[in-house]
């Protein structure tokens, strides 16, 4: 008994519904569409909703950069790549000028976005009111009527407990001025890279079965107050030890040997292509 | 250093994959899928109930690769159904056309058609069958002979396809009151996602494909103490259900131009639940409830479990989780929560090290206001 797979693993209709969800979350910026979420054969909660995104999109000449965390070679990167390679036939890269489809979990690549490409961010929790509605038929509710009085709370109540936005990764964003969306986890640092991006970014929740987007040149603005402004991690001055960048999303590495801490920069490829173009 | 930052995902994973191949044949033997699906019968069942997918042949490929795994053998099942398209709709199946292997009522010692027992561990003594380590195919053919020899004997009178309801008879009675059928088309959730409130098609469904586990565990709350209710088996029936097709170039769909595809095998429960109603000047009567629970294959603590579940969430007590549909039908699944659960593996590089920084931020500011407080003293 051997059975092949259709392209890129989905049946066509599959693709087109997936598609039709997509058009209209690009139709309604920030707005969580509901689709009908297909198991996927890596597990619920390690990409499926990005995955299911860029299936439906990916054609024959598609170049697709798949990232995790950062990195092109992390191992679940590397899996979900293998499994696009395998359904569809087409490359890779780690290139992110290169990509047509970039998938990403918690990055927005260090190189600019530009105008045609797509970036697919997968995304554990898509409602950035969960964390105090537990209720799904409340939170819709609380969106339909722009009432976000529950988002401004959360933060002014980290203001009063830990005296600053004491928010990690997934800040939340108000999208074209009427949504507030969740960034899905990406560090503060990434937010302003969706602020009238080029890019197309797409947003794909598997596991919550929601697909959201951002369409290039929407206004994304990350949720502060006026005295106390939203601010990003700081690396302070420290420069990576690899490629001497800075300015960057670093990775903190303890060095057992020498008993210090060192950066690096989280985007492998970027920090790749700086070492090869000092080199030259 | 983290096995992120590292380059060599690649080389990883594939060295992984081979030890899990080297864990499942290092002893030198492969399970052969035939006797997986003859002699696994009740994780075969499990796994298909929590698939949906009906296929022995499937579920038992699915066992071998997980290693008996349940959990993984139906993640592996479901994200092949993902790729199957579907080409037909089964006409309505009643469940009275059931052919009846096994079938019981808690509520009446004499219900018409009787009470058949069928295959059932209930009354086996748990006791570890040692025998069973040196049993041989001859002895179990043997075995067979003298079985098939002595049913033969028997004599049936009861035609199995045709019995009788145990509810049925008590709506005769007029101990339960008539309940019209619902014939709107049912929702698919696996087309359309879950939205609230709920149709009790989308939940029946989510509770049918949800893990054994977890619905038996809800149930058991809702019995022990939060709904604190004595449901009682009205019928449990395990039997052979016949699926017909309508024929796709007629479009009168007549019942009678149907094809018949096969059959499938299921537990159906009707659970009554006794529940107390008000009168009028507070006078109180109780009457019954029904809770509805059908899986694919025998999973008869499942299928009870469900029946319970259907009526609790049917009742929508808010004062318990078990009567909050958000909280049941999104849990329950086997792929949603073994994956969410276990992406807690995967690297969480950037979401810590952001963390960390707030962290920081908070540290410095409190030390900051320390010294300040000190100074001012």
């Amino acid at each position: 008994m051997q059975i092949d797979y259709n392209y890129a693993f989905f049946d066509e209709g599959s693709k087109r519904e997936i598609r039709r969800a997509t058009l209209k979350a690009i139709a309604i910026p920030g707005y969580q569409v509901p689709f009908a979420s297909r198991e996927m054969p890596i597990g619920r909660g390690w990409g499926t909703g990005g995955l299911q995104l860029t299936l439906s999109l990916v054609g024959k000449d598609d170049v697709v950069k798949v990232i995790d965390q950062g990195s092109d070679e992390s191992v679940n990167a590397v899996n979900i790549k293998k499994l696009i390679e395998k359904t569809t036939g087409i490359s890779t890269t780690d290139e992110t000028s290169e990509a047509t489809i970039i998938q990403s979990r918690h990055r927005i690549p260090e190189v600019p976005l530009k105008d045609g490409q797509i970036m697919v961010l997968q995304v554990p929790l898509p409602e950035p009111l969960r964390f105090y509605e537990p209720s799904e038929f409340e939170t819709k509710k609380l969106h339909a009527e722009k009432e976000y009085s529950g988002a401004w709370l959360m933060l002014f109540e980290q203001i009063m407990k830990y005296g600053n936005l004491a928010t990690d990764a997934d800040h939340p964003v108000m999208v074209d001025d009427r949504y507030v969306m969740a960034p899905s986890p990406i560090p503060r640092f990434d937010n302003s890279k969706m602020n009238y991006s080029e890019a197309l970014i797409l947003l794909g929740a598997g596991r919550e079965k929601k697909i959201y987007a951002v369409p290039p040149y929407t206004k994304v603005v990350s949720l502060a107050f006026d005295d106390y402004p939203f601010e990003v991690e700081s690396f302070e001055d420290n420069h990576c030890k690899q490629c001497g960048a800075a300015g960057v999303f670093m990775d903190e590495i303890y060095d057992d040997e020498t008993e210090t801490t060192y950066f690096q920069c989280n985007d492998t490829s970027y920090c790749v292509a700086r070492l090869n173009h000092q080199t030259v | 250093m983290g096995y992120v930052a590292v380059k060599g995902g690649t080389r990883a994973i594939e060295e992984s994959i081979k030890r899990l191949k080297f864990e499942r044949v290092k002893k030198g033997t492969v399970l052969d899928v035939h006797k997986i699906e003859t002699g696994m019968r009740g994780l075969i069942d499990q796994v298909m109930s929590e698939s949906s997918l009906f296929s022995e042949i499937l579920a038992a490929i699915a066992i071998k690769q997980a290693e008996g795994n349940p959990e993984e053998a139906v993640f592996l099942l479901r994200a092949y159904r993902s790729t199957l398209s579907r080409k037909h709709y089964s006409r309505t199946i009643s469940s009275e056309d059931m052919l009846t292997e096994r079938r019981i009522s808690a509520s009446f010692k004499d219900i018409p058609g009787g009470q058949i027992l069928g295959a059932t561990t209930d009354y086996t003594h748990r006791l570890l069958d040692f025998g069973l380590m040196m049993e041989s195919e001859e002895e179990a053919l043997q075995w067979l002979e003298g079985f098939e020899e002595e049913n033969g004997q028997q004599e049936n009178v009861t035609d199995l396809a045709k019995l009788p309801k145990v509810l049925d008879y008590l709506r005769k009675e007029g101990l339960m009151p008539e309940c019209s059928d619902d014939d709107r088309e049912p929702d698919d959730v696996t087309k359309k996602s879950l939205e609230f409130p709920s149709t009790r098609s989308q939940r029946l469904q989510i509770l049918t494909r949800g893990q054994t586990g977890a619905l038996t565990s809800l149930a058991y709350a809702v019995i022990r103490g939060y709904g604190a209710l004595h449901p009682t088996v009205g019928e449990l029936r395990v039997g052979s259900l016949p699926v017909c097709i309508d024929n796709p170039f007629n479009q009168y769909n007549d019942e009678d131009d149907s094809y018949y595809i096969g059959e499938i095998k299921a537990t159906e429960t009707e659970m009554l639940i006794p529940v107390t109603v008000e009168k009028e000047r507070g006078k109180k009567e109780i009457k019954f409830e029904i809770g509805y629970g059908i899986c694919l294959g025998q999973n008869e603590t499942k299928a009870i479990a469900m029946g319970i579940l259907d009526h609790a969430l049917q009742t929508g007590n808010k004062e318990y989780p078990t009567g909050d549909e958000e909280f049941v039908l999104y849990h329950i699944d086997s792929v949603e929560s073994t994956g969410f659960i276990s992406h807690l593996k995967m690297p969480h590089y950037v979401t810590f090290q952001s963390k960390l920084d707030s962290v920081r931020k908070t540290k410095k500011q409190e030390a900051e206001s320390k010294e300040e407080s000190s100074l001012c003293k």
